[in-house]
């Protein structure tokens, strides 16, 4: 009766076709892009309401960093004379941590995304891609803070960048990729085995020491720096350095094995992740 | 079916041959990785695959369980399909596949449409943030556009009834008002499918009818939708055609009202006597064991049949174990339809000494409609903390007493209870002028 009239048009959207077999390769570049406002809110909310009933609330993302750079100037700028490439060293050092904290939060953040999301894994449908992007894209935010107090650091040494400032991007996305291929594989692995959060500290705290943070990269021999390099985080520290320096030839060799690790990481985190998703509202 | 048009032989959901496998212990949380490493050192490489191709080995160790077993069905555009089934029967299962939360294990589900999926109201809200912000939030999660939503947003808010609080972050909120917000975003989700469990209907009944009008709405805009639900009358009002599932397949099939009442005859056993004679065994704990639950006529015993005229007792023993307490009972009486029709406690009495103890009320005739009933026993210590909850402690069927009662009627009698009331008619004034042709 009333349904008669009332009947609508017959959709005509495509049919989807449920079935268990069906991972792939593919980053179903399609439904990421049907999903966008969706990792645009995840985003957005990560940051609102990661500094909400915090006293200092977005200092936050400044300080952590600053009080690392402070105590690496006193003791190994200070006392045991770590040398520092012709920058003077604390701002060796913060220039250091601002790249370091971008990749340590976006690779601790998305390692952690799916079990944050928990709740919509098991009661809604999105690509699962979106938690551990929305977690990396949302830690861009602190980034963005803490290189405006670079900005102040190089005001006051009285360092004007060169144009080599425009590759500065560059290395800070190769740093994200990095972090979201690591965190890939940890957040995949974290939602069956609970033992990654304690691997997650653990590994940032050993990442930072083998990266040239508070220390420059040529203080390894030379015949070690290739190896050295495979940490992809080498070339990404140096070149960020190199970004804001005027002087010296650019890492690129290192920036280059950095890169490839990088995409090897990536596309191997991409992978796991995209084959064992189907599973993890069964094993969250 | 008169609605049924060129349209309405679309199909929106086919489902060929779905099976849904779970390792018993899949959902235990915290598997170490030192089981995997070992399981990774017999077998290298192979954690790289999904589960589905771990070795015979680990599965003889970890049994399987099928939650779903062969699912084929199909739901045509516009149909409201209802789907009903004991706890564990694969209704959820059913509804997170066809969600795509989680892949079959076998066969395919075909589906045409935009999916909406209503398993859980307000996921995603976040407490820390306000009640504009996770409508924006909740929408982007439930799969509609920051357009839909601007558009629908005046609606959201009136629906939900909380516009004074929109800027306040939600965890001001009152449990009622969460929900009233989360409900308002879910209902005007516009997909073409829409697929809703019944979790969904929580609240007070008021609200609970607010939501299923929702669905109802739903519906008659010619949407699909597929509702699972306990509620019989809910399927029964709602729904066109309705699946009842048992192990994980389909065992009904057809008109709801059929389906329904075939469910409740064939899977609600019915219980008058149950008695359990192993005090370690019996239900229970270090406070109270059930020994026996029954129920029978007055005078009579519990092989006795049951009839709407029959004066009943209900009559629990248990071995109290905890002395100097004092134990109330609480036996409430469900309907086939799930509607608690009475509550009989046992409050506030002196404490009893321990041992076996026997508790009974009686049940007046004249007062149980025909139909099926269960009872549920809560057991309170000291009037406030929860001993145990025992769901269909026993359960029984009353009859249609002998026909003299009803007149002409012989069908149903309408109302939750069937009170033999008499009605009394007397003649007040007989001077009014009479219409000749209407006399009888």
């Amino acid at each position: 009766m009333t349904a008669l009239s009332a009947l609508p048009h017959v959709p005509q959207v495509g049919t989807v076709i449920i079935r268990g077999e069906d991972s792939s390769w593919s980053l179903q570049p399609r439904e990421l892009w049907r999903h966008r406002e969706l990792l645009y809110f995840l985003t957005w909310r990560d940051i609102k309401v990661r500094y909400k009933q915090t006293v200092l609330g977005l200092a936050w993302a400044v300080i952590q960093p600053l009080a690392i750079a402070l105590t690496l100037s006193l003791f190994l700028g200070n006392l045991v004379r770590v040398p520092s490439e012709g920058l003077p060293y604390p701002l060796f050092a913060y220039s250091a941590m601002v790249i370091w904290q971008l990749f340590a939060n976006a690779l601790t953040e998305s390692s952690n995304s799916l079990l944050a999301n928990e709740r919509l894994i098991t009661k809604v449908y999105f690509p699962r891609l979106i938690a551990p992007l929305s977690s990396v894209l949302a830690s861009l935010i602190d980034f963005a803070i803490s290189l405006l107090v670079l900005a102040f650091f190089l005001i006051y040494y009285r360092i004007v960048p060169t144009e080599r400032i425009v590759t500065l991007p560059l290395v800070a996305l190769l740093a994200v990729l990095i972090a979201l291929g690591v965190g890939l594989w940890l957040a995949a692995l974290n939602v069956k085995y609970r033992d990654v959060r304690y691997v997650v500290g653990f590994l940032v705290q050993f990442w930072f020491l083998a990266s040239p943070i508070a220390y420059p990269a040529s203080v390894v021999p030379e015949r070690w720096r290739v190896w050295y390099g495979l940490n992809p985080m080498v070339g990404v520290v140096e070149g960020f350095r190199w970004t804001l320096r005027g002087t010296g030839a650019a890492p690129l060799s290192l920036l280059a094995i950095s890169a490839c690790v990088a995409m090897a990481i990536l596309i191997g985190g991409t992978y796991y992740f995209r084959r064992t998703e189907d599973t993890f509202a069964d094993f969250i | 079916m008169p609605t049924s048009s060129e349209n309405g032989d679309v199909v929106a959901i086919c489902c060929e041959g779905v099976g849904k496998r779970y390792r018993i212990g899949q959902q235990e949380r915290y598997r170490t990785l030192r089981d995997a490493l070992t399981e990774m050192a017999r077998a290298p490489f192979r954690w790289l695959a999904p589960s589905e191709q771990s070795t015979v080995g680990v599965a003889a160790r970890n049994p399987e369980l099928w939650a779903l077993k062969d699912l084929s069905f199909e739901v045509k555009h516009g149909e409201v399909l209802g789907i009903i089934g004991r706890n564990g029967s694969g209704k959820s299962t059913l509804l997170k596949i066809l969600s795509r939360i989680t892949k079959p294990s076998k066969g395919m589900a075909r589906i045409r449409g935009r999916v909406g999926t209503l398993l859980e109201v307000g996921a995603g809200f976040h407490p820390e943030l306000t009640g504009r912000e996770n409508i924006f939030l909740n929408g982007a999660i439930l799969g509609m556009t920051r357009r839909e939503i601007e558009r629908k947003f005046d609606e959201i808010i009136e629906f939900s009834e909380c516009g004074r609080l929109l800027d306040t972050p939600m965890k001001h909120y009152s449990s009622g008002m969460y929900v009233r917000l989360a409900f308002a975003v879910a209902a005007n989700l516009e997909t073409e499918i829409l697929l809703v469990d019944e979790v969904l209907a929580v609240g007070d009944a008021a609200f609970q009818k607010k939501c299923l009008g929702k669905i109802g709405d739903a519906a008659s805009q010619g949407r699909t939708v597929l509702f699972v639900s306990h509620n019989m009358l809910a399927v029964d009002s709602l729904c066109t055609r309705a699946i009842c599932l048992h192990e994980g397949r389909v065992v009904l099939e057809g008109p709801p009202g059929l389906v329904t009442s075939r469910y409740l005859q064939t899977w609600l056993p019915t219980f008058k006597e149950v008695v359990h004679d192993d005090i370690n065994a019996a239900p229970g704990n270090e406070i109270i064991r059930l020994h026996r639950a029954c129920i029978r006529p007055q005078s009579g015993s519990s092989t006795d049949r049951i009839t709407v005229r029959t004066p009943l007792v209900v009559e629990f023993q248990y071995w109290k174990l905890a002395a100097h307490t004092s134990l109330d009972l609480a036996a409430e009486v469900f309907n086939e339809h799930g509607v608690n029709v009475f509550t009989a406690a046992k409050i506030a009495e002196p404490p009893a000494p321990a041992g076996l103890l026997r508790s009974s009320f009686t049940v007046p005739g004249d007062l149980m409609n025909n139909g099926t009933y269960r009872i549920h026993l809560t057991v309170l210590l000291g009037g406030l903390t929860e001993v145990a909850y025992w769901e269909d402690v026993i359960a029984f069927e009353v009859h249609d007493a002998a026909s003299e009662l009803r007149g002409f009627y012989h069908d149903h009698w309408p109302g939750v209870v069937r009170p033999n009331l008499n009605w009394n008619t007397e003649l007040i004034d007989s001077t009014v002028p009479v219409l000749e042709a209407c006399r009888i």
